[in-house]
């Protein structure tokens, strides 16, 4: 039964009301181990796989309409078709999970690892294919082990390996690890990084992995919550699996919520079929900002989204009305900033993480995150400069061009621009680190004026005449500064 | 300091077995060579080149991509405190401020008796629990100053028996034994599955032959 509360081994997960998928078994303190996924429909839906041809196994994907949790939200059956008739074939499991906020991957791979690996399974057998990496972020030493010792097991007992269920099936599913480093989540750059390589993104097109991938074979690159559905998928089918979410969105996703909530946390929930207000605001989830501050922003699907604002709070957690509104649900992590909160400084933190882990491969996102994070040092530190807000956008725009997404601002009379950002860069990184700032500055311009105007000790207004005085130190958390007027450009 | 050890140069072919090619068994076998030194020395990089038929310089431009390899010794310890964006709303960065006073070092840096190095990270994917930390990738949750200065302690003391020293990640190895291993090839020889060859007739005949 859910006691929506917090269950003690499993740090931040609430086992809530509502329909659980990949997040069933969580409450069980053994949930990781062979006996109890066996007592738990384990490997069931292997069986039922392997009762069926490949194909049918892939057609049941589709038309379940299977959405990727890794950002992208591709339907899996789609990608999955993708995939020329040439052999060998891979797959690679994406369990590099390091964007900014998002924290779910790690818990399937702790609380439920056989659960995983069914879904791989699933998928090779599917796919035709013979050969599974499971590509585990470095830092994550307990998922490892769980992991490895979930395989063991399952290979002991002919699940995976030679002769599944005691048939003819061959299929081998190894655990690779990472080494630190955001980019090998890229699909590309985990491939090169599976390749004993430096983890730099392949430029695509012209190709993309399900036509050459690791080794220039088809691979599939799929993320570890899509895969740890399929137990459940092949054993109640795809009109069960419709029953649950949105039309568009079936079924159900984790979602990290961190920040000034009363009650952060990890819930699964039927995603389109609720609004950002019920996940902040309802008892079953959030239950509200922290006592005495109001909502000031927050970021809907990790890090690399442009960041909402109350306005947006009615959307319901639906991928296309997300995009059309400016922002993204990414990989469902949902981070909330109550008034305390710094704008420039926020801004700052998630900038300085995307000119850390530039993989410097191009220069638009190499040079221009760099520059981004020491501008902001410098407004933060008090040194800024006047033309520093123009420089930042124009920066942001060297490495993707035109309207950069984001949400509507109604009480400036401004239009939402929709998802996703142009890039003039190789991956979606160098244009990630744009978010922040266009989303800062077009909420808040005021608050960078603000310190920027503390640079000539002037309190009281907005003087423009002495931009080249920039000896003065300013102090970046003053209340005061932010009582200066928007709209001073 | 050092080559892999007869015993680890065993683990080391056996997780090469495991990959169609052997240097993608290169960040495993990194990994493998610092948890026996607690960083990844010159010469393991040479044998690791030799293992896995590549230049020593391929080895590096590998190995210095990556974070976690350290190609200098650091504290028995690492102390990894997260001050990326959910962690420096519930005090990540404060959190990260203590730590330099308690240890008298700067992140990068190792404290004078060897045992702790301090580093700031991005976010380690426990957003919801921050401010959080990892001491050699073992997390805390939540962690207050005065649960910053309790874990400084007890690292020095040595009664967190339970974290391993700087290197070891896995205590648990993935182990595939001969007889159950379904077979990984090169890609220049795998080719298509005969049991999926197989499956690709038509379900009436598949049932008939079944
Ligand atoms: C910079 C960057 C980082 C990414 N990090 C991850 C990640 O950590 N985990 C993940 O599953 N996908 C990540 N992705 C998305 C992957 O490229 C890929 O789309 C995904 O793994 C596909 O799986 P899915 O179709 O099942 O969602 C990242 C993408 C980019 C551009
Ligand atoms: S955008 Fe940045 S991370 Fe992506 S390939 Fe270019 S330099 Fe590397
Ligand atoms: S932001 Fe600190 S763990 Fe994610």
């Amino acid at each position: 039964m859910a006691t929506n509360t917090y269950v003690a081994h499993a740090p931040g997960y609430v086992d809530n009301d509502g329909p659980k998928i990949v997040t069933r078994r969580f409450a069980d303190p053994e949930s990781h181990t062979l006996e109890r996924y066996l007592a738990t429909e384990g490997y069931d839906g292997l069986r039922k796989a392997m009762s069926m041809a490949p194909a049918e196994v892939a057609n049941l994907v589709k038309d379940a309409v299977l959405l990727g949790r890794g950002g992208a939200g591709f339907p899996a059956g789609v990608k999955w078709g993708f995939m020329p008739p040439v052999w060998p074939r891979y797959l690679v499991v994406n369990g590099d999970e390091s964007e900014p906020g998002t924290y779910k991957d790690r818990l399937l791979m702790e609380r439920d690892p056989h659960q995983l690996i069914e879904g791989c399974v699933i998928a090779c057998y599917a796919l035709g294919l013979n050969q599974c990496f499971l590509y585990v972020r470095g830092e994550m030493a307990l998922a490892q082990e769980r992991i490895a010792q979930a395989l063991n097991d399952a290979y002991a007992n002919n699940f995976v390996g030679k002769g599944i269920l005691g048939t003819d099936v061959d299929i081998d599913v190894v655990l690779h690890w990472g080494a630190g480093a955001y980019i090998v989540g890229e699909e590309t750059a985990l491939i090169e990084s599976l390749e004993g390589n430096r983890g730099m993104p392949r430029l695509k097109p012209p190709f993309f992995p399900a036509a050459k991938g690791l080794y220039l074979k088809p691979t599939i690159v799929n993320n570890v919550e899509t895969l740890s559905n399929l137990n459940w998928l092949l054993i109640n089918g795809a009109d069960a699996y419709k029953q649950y979410g949105s039309e568009k969105s079936p079924g159900t996703r984790m979602l990290a919520v961190s920040g000034h909530v009363k009650r952060p946390g990890v819930y699964e929930v039927e995603a389109g079929n609720i609004s950002f207000r019920d996940l902040f605001y309802g008892e079953n989830y959030c239950q509200g900002i922290r006592d005495g501050h109001e909502l000031k922003m927050f970021i809907p699907g990790g890090g690399s989204a442009p960041w909402f604002f109350g306005d947006q709070l009615d959307l319901k957690l639906e991928a296309s009305d997300v995009g059309a509104a400016g922002s993204m649900l990414g990989s469902g992590a949902l981070v909330v900033m109550d008034d305390s909160t710094d704008a420039v400084r926020a801004c700052l933190r998630l900038v300085r993480f995307y000119a850390r882990e530039s993989c410097g491969k191009c220069t638009p996102c190499r040079e221009g995150t760099s520059w981004e994070e020491k501008i902001l040092e410098r407004i933060l530190d008090g040194h800024g400069r006047q033309e520093d807000i123009d420089l930042l956008l124009s920066v942001g725009a060297q490495i993707s061009p035109g309207r950069y997404p984001a949400a509507s601002f109604e009480d400036a009379g401004l239009s939402a621009v929709p998802f996703p950002p142009r890039q003039t860069t190789i991956c979606p990184l160098g244009p990630s680190s744009v978010a922040p700032i266009v989303s800062a500055i077009r909420r808040f311009r005021s608050e960078f004026e603000a310190k920027i105007v503390l640079d000539h000790g002037d309190h009281d207004e907005v003087d423009h005449d002495h931009e080249d005085n920039h000896d003065g130190h300013g102090h970046a958390h003053d209340a005061d500064a932010t009582a200066v007027a928007a709209g001073g450009h | 300091m050092s080559r892999l050890t007869p015993e680890n140069e065993l683990l080391a072919s056996e997780i090469i077995s495991r990959y169609p090619r052997p240097k993608s068994a290169l960040i495993p076998l990194l990994h493998l060579a610092q948890e026996q030194d607690g960083y990844v020395a010159d010469d393991a990089m040479e044998h690791l080149a030799e293992l896995v038929g590549i230049t020593p310089a391929e080895v590096l431009g590998t190995c210095s991509f990556y974070e976690m390899f350290k190609r200098e010794p650091v504290g028995r310890y690492l102390l990894n405190i997260c001050t990326n964006i959910a962690c420096q709303l519930t005090g990540g960065e404060e959190l990260l401020h203590e730590a330099e006073k308690v240890l008298g070092v700067r992140p990068g840096g190792t404290t004078a008796d060897g045992m702790i190095t301090l580093e700031d990270v991005e976010c380690i994917a426990a957003c919801t629990e921050g401010p959080c930390l990892q001491v050699n990738y073992r997390y805390e949750y939540r962690v207050d100053p005065a649960g910053l200065r309790k874990l400084v302690d007890d690292l020095r003391s040595g009664a967190r028996t339970d974290i391993p020293h700087h290197g070891t990640l896995q205590r648990v190895r993935q182990h595939i034994p001969a007889d159950r291993l379904g077979g990984i090839e090169a890609p220049e020889v795998a080719g298509t599955p005969a049991w999926f060859t197989a499956r690709q007739a038509p379900p009436s005949e598949q049932k008939a032959g079944s």
